[in-house]
C-alpha cells in the first residue's frame, strides 16, 4: 500500500473537533464530458501540519479542492466537514483564495469589511481586525484604495488577507502565487506560514516543488485523478514511494 | 462609506420628493372636454376657459384630438364634456346613447389655402368642389388630414361633391398626413400643397410662409361646432351636474359673448350661434 | 435658417425670463421623468438580476422578449396604458386617465425594459466572475444578487441614465395618456408637440433646446457624483 489515508502524521495531536475539520472526503469521483477527473478520492485533513496538495497540471488538484470546499458536488462519494454534509452556515469558518484574485469594485479596507460581514464577525471587531490584517500583508497605506488598480501581487495579498481575517479554522489555497514574481510569492508565503504557525490548518496546491518544499508539512500527490501518495513531507521528498510523485520530484517527464 | 453616503441615498431623495411633490394636482375642482385640435391651436380655450373657471370655480381640462379620437373617447367615457365639429357623428353619439342633448356653439368656416404662386389656378373661386375638381386635373399637390377628423370629414364630403375620388392618387399628388390641424399646416406649407383648414387654425396659425387664402365663402365650407353633455347613465363618474354647467355658460349669454370677443390680429375666429336646433 | 437662429434666442429669452408657464412645465417633466424611472428601476434591477441568477424553461424566449421591448414603440405603449385606463378600460375606476400618474406609468413601460435587460447581462457577467467567491463567504442567493448590482453600479447608473432620456424625450405616449393638459400634464415634449402644430416653430425649438439642457443637466450631475477618485476604475 503506497499510502494509508486513514493514519496521517499528528494523528495523536487532532483531538480538536471544529465545525469544519475534520475535513474528509470519502472516495470522491468526478466525470465530465466521459472522462473521469477524479477517481477514488480519499483525504482526511485535521488539525496539523500544512498539507500541500501537488501535482501536474490537469491532474485535478484545482477540482479536488473545490469539493473540499463544498463548491462543487462530487458525482461519487462525498465529503463531510466534522461528520456532517458542507452548508452554507459553516463555510464560513474556511477561507479560500484563488488562483486569480476576485476582489469586489470597492476599496481595499471596505473588501475586508464585507468579508468579515460575511463571516458574521461582530461590527465592534471591524475596526481591529482590518487594521491588522492589512498590516500583516503590507497593505495597511493601501487601505482606502480601490481594490481593483492594485497591482497582481497586492491584490492576492489582499486577498490573502481577507480570507485570513476572519479568523478560518481552515484555509484553501489554490495555486496562489502561480501568476506572482519571487519577491510577491515570497510575502505570500512567508504570510501563510505565520498563518500556519499561529494555527491555522492549511491546504494548499500547487505544482511548483520548491514552494511545495518550502511550505508542506504533508504532501498528497495527485496524479490523473487519483491519489498516488500521502505522506509526511520529509518522507516524500526523501523517498517517493509512488512512480509518478518520484518521476515529478526528479523533474522527469510524467507519463 | 463617504460613497454610499451619496450614492444611493442621493437617489432615494431624489424619488421620494419627486413622488411626494406630485399629488399637488389632486383636489381641484375640474371637467374634462374631449375637443379638437382647432379649438386649441386657435388659442380661444385659452382665452375662455379662465372666465368660466372665474365664474363658477370649475377648472376646464381639455384633452384637443381629432373629432374622430374625441368621439372615440368619450364613448368609453374618459371625458364629461365634448365639443366637436362633425354634426352627422355628433348626432349618432346622442342616437346611440353615448351623449345627452346636442346643442350648438358656434361657427366658423372652412377655407382652402395654397402657396401664393397657385400652381392649379383656382384663386378667387367660391365654389370649393369645382376648385378641388381642378387641383385634381391638374394634379397639383393637396395635403389630407387622413385623420377622421372634423377637418378630414368635411374635406372627403367636398371630394364627394366633386364627384372625384382622390384616395386612388394618395401619395402621388394627395398626400395625407394623418395628424393634426397645425401638423398638416406645416406639411402643406413645407411642399407647398393646398390644403382645407378651419379658418381660426389658419388664422391663429405662426407659420404661413408665402401661403394665403384662395377659397372661401362657399356655403359647403359652414363649420359648425356642437357641445354635448356625456351620458351619466352610460358611465355614472360622468360630472354631469358641473358638466351641464360648463354647456349652459357656453351657450348663454356670457359664453357667447366671450367667443365673439376672441380675435386673433384683429379678426374674428369664431361666431357664437347658440339656439339653433 | 431663420428659424433655428431664432430658436436659440427663444430659448435663451426663456431662460432669462424664468417664465412661470415654463418652469412649471420643466418641473413636470423633471417629476414625471424622475419617478418613473425610480420606479422602473424599483422593478427591473431585482427583474433583471433574477433573470441573470436563475434558470428555467422557456428563459430564453423571456430573454429575447425583454431585449425587443427596448424598442417598443412610445405610442404602442402610451395605446396599452390609455385602454387600460379608460373609463371604459379594466383599470378605469381609478381614474388616473389624463393625470401625472398615468404618465409616470407609461414611462415605466418604457423604462423597464432597457434597465431590465442590461441588469440582466451585468448581474450575468459579474456572478461569472463572483460566483464561487461569494459562495466561499457563505453569501445567499439574496446576499449575492444584492451584491452583485451594487458592484455593476457603474454599469446599471449608466442603464437608468438612457431610461431617463427615453422617458424625457418621448412624446408619444404621454400625449395620448395625459392628454397635454395646459397646468396639469404639459410637459416638455407635449409643449413642443402643440406649439409645433400651432407653427410656432422657433418657441418649438427653443423648448426642444431647453429640454436638451435638461438632459445635459441630469447626466452631469450623476456624473459628479460617481466621478471620485476612489470610483476612477470600473474594470
Amino acid at each position: 500500500m503506497p499510502f494509508s489515508p486513514d493514519i496521517p502524521p499528528m494523528t495523536a495531536r487532532t483531538e480538536h473537533r471544529g465545525e469544519v475539520l475534520p475535513l474528509v472526503a470519502r472516495a470522491l469521483g468526478l466525470w465530465r464530458d466521459g472522462r473521469t477527473l477524479l477517481d477514488n478520492v480519499d483525504l482526511r485533513v485535521e488539525v496539523g501540519p500544512l498539507t500541500v496538495i501537488m501535482g501536474p497540471n490537469g491532474a485535478g488538484k484545482s477540482l479536488l479542492l473545490r469539493l473540499l470546499a463544498g463548491l462543487i458536488a462530487p458525482d461519487a462519494g462525498s465529503v463531510t466537514w466534522a461528520g456532517r454534509a458542507p452548508d452554507r452556515v459553516r463555510i464560513k469558518r474556511l477561507g479560500f483564495v484563488f488562483q486569480a484574485p476576485v476582489l469586489l469594485r470597492r476599496s481595499v479596507a471596505d473588501n475586508l469589511r464585507y468579508a468579515l460581514r460575511a463571516a458574521g464577525i461582530p461590527k465592534a471587531e471591524w475596526h481591529e481586525r482590518t487594521a491588522s490584517a492589512l498590516a500583516e500583508v503590507g497593505l495597511d497605506r493601501l487601505a482606502d484604495a480601490p481594490a481593483r488598480v492594485l497591482s497582481g501581487g497586492e491584490q492576492q495579498k489582499l486577498a490573502l488577507a481577507r480570507a485570513l481575517a476572519p479568523g478560518p479554522e481552515v484555509l484553501l489555497m489554490d495555486e496562489p502565487t502561480a501568476n506572482l514574481d519571487p519577491t510577491a510569492t515570497a510575502a505570500i508565503e512567508d504570510r501563510v506560514g505565520r498563518a500556519r504557525d499561529a494555527g491555522t490548518t492549511i491546504v494548499f496546491v500547487t505544482h511548483d516543488l520548491g514552494q511545495a518544499k518550502r511550505l508542506a508539512g504533508r504532501v498528497v500527490f495527485l496524479h490523473r485523478g487519483r491519489v498516488t501518495e500521502d505522506a509526511p513531507a520529509a518522507r516524500f521528498f526523501d523517498a517517493p514511494a509512488s512512480e509518478p510523485a518520484a518521476a515529478f520530484i526528479e523533474g522527469r517527464l510524467l507519463p | 462609506m463617504i460613497r454610499r453616503v451619496l450614492f444611493t441615498p442621493a437617489l432615494v431623495a431624489l424619488a421620494l420628493s419627486t413622488i411626494l411633490t406630485l399629488p399637488a394636482f389632486a383636489a381641484e375642482r375640474f371637467i374634462t372636454v374631449q375637443s379638437t385640435t382647432s379649438t386649441q391651436n386657435s388659442g380661444l380655450f385659452d382665452a375662455i376657459l379662465l372666465q368660466f373657471t372665474a365664474a363658477t370655480g370649475i377648472a376646464v381640462r381639455v384633452i384637443a384630438v381629432g373629432t374622430g379620437q374625441a368621439l372615440k373617447n368619450a364613448r368609453n367615457g374618459d371625458g364629461d364634456v365634448l365639443l366637436v365639429h362633425a354634426k352627422p357623428a355628433e348626432e349618432k353619439f346622442v342616437a346611440d346613447g353615448f351623449g345627452m342633448k346636442r346643442f350648438d356653439v358656434m361657427y366658423n368656416d372652412f377655407v382652402i389655402v395654397g402657396p401664393a404662386a397657385d400652381p392649379a389656378g383656382i384663386s378667387g373661386g367660391r365654389d370649393a368642389p369645382k376648385a378641388l375638381t381642378t387641383i385634381a386635373s391638374k394634379k397639383a399637390l393637396f395635403a389630407s388630414r387622413g385623420d377622421d377628423s372634423g377637418t378630414h370629414k368635411k374635406e372627403l364630403g367636398l371630394w364627394k361633391a366633386a364627384g372625384v375620388d382622390p384616395t386612388g392618387a394618395s401619395g402621388t399628388w394627395y398626400r395625407e398626413t394623418g395628424s393634426g390641424m397645425g401638423a398638416t399646416l406645416n406639411a402643406a406649407v413645407g411642399m407647398a400643397a393646398y390644403t382645407l383648414s378651419d379658418r381660426a387654425t389658419w388664422i391663429a396659425y405662426a407659420n404661413k410662409g408665402d401661403f394665403e387664402i384662395h377659397v372661401e365663402g362657399d356655403k359647403q365650407l359652414f363649420n359648425q361646432y356642437g357641445v354635448i353633455l356625456v351620458n351619466p347613465a352610460k358611465h355614472p363618474h360622468v360630472k354631469a351636474a358641473d358638466g351641464q354647467a360648463f354647456i349652459d355658460w357656453l351657450i348663454g349669454p356670457a359664453g357667447q359673448d366671450a367667443i365673439a370677443a376672441y380675435t386673433v390680429g384683429g379678426q374674428q375666429l369664431f361666431y357664437p350661434n347658440a339656439g339653433g336646433e | 435658417m431663420q428659424d433655428l437662429s431664432g430658436a436659440f434666442a427663444e430659448a435663451f429669452r426663456l431662460l432669462l425670463d424664468l417664465d412661470a408657464d415654463l418652469m412649471e412645465i420643466v418641473g413636470l417633466s423633471l417629476r414625471v421623468s424622475l419617478t418613473a424611472v425610480v420606479a422602473a428601476a424599483l422593478i427591473a434591477l431585482p427583474l433583471g438580476a433574477a433573470l441573470a441568477v436563475t434558470r428555467f424553461p422557456g428563459r430564453g424566449a423571456v430573454l429575447v422578449t425583454l431585449n425587443a421591448l427596448m424598442g417598443l414603440p412610445p405610442v404602442v405603449v402610451g395605446l396599452v396604458v390609455y385602454l387600460a385606463l379608460s373609463r371604459a378600460g379594466p383599470l378605469g375606476p381609478l381614474g388616473l386617465l389624463y393625470t401625472p400618474e398615468a404618465m409616470i406609468l407609461a414611462q415605466m413601460l418604457l423604462v423597464i425594459p432597457i434597465v431590465a435587460a442590461v441588469t440582466r447581462q451585468t448581474v450575468e457577467d459579474l456572478r461569472a466572475e463572483y460566483d464561487e467567491q461569494l459562495r466561499v463567504f457563505g453569501v445567499g442567493p439574496m446576499g449575492m444578487v444584492a451584491t452583485l448590482l451594487w458592484e455593476g453600479r457603474f454599469s446599471l447608473l449608466t442603464a437608468l441614465l438612457a431610461g431617463f432620456g427615453r422617458a424625457v424625450a418621448e412624446v408619444g405616449a404621454v400625449i395620448i395618456v395625459g392628454g397635454n393638459i395646459n397646468h396639469v400634464t404639459r410637459v416638455m415634449t407635449t409643449a413642443i408637440a402643440l406649439e409645433t402644430s400651432k407653427g410656432n416653430l422657433a418657441l418649438a425649438l427653443g423648448l426642444g433646446i431647453i429640454l436638451l439642457l435638461i438632459a445635459v443637466a441630469v447626466n452631469a450631475a450623476v456624473m459628479t457624483v460617481r466621478r471620485t477618485p476612489r470610483h476612477a476604475v470600473l474594470a
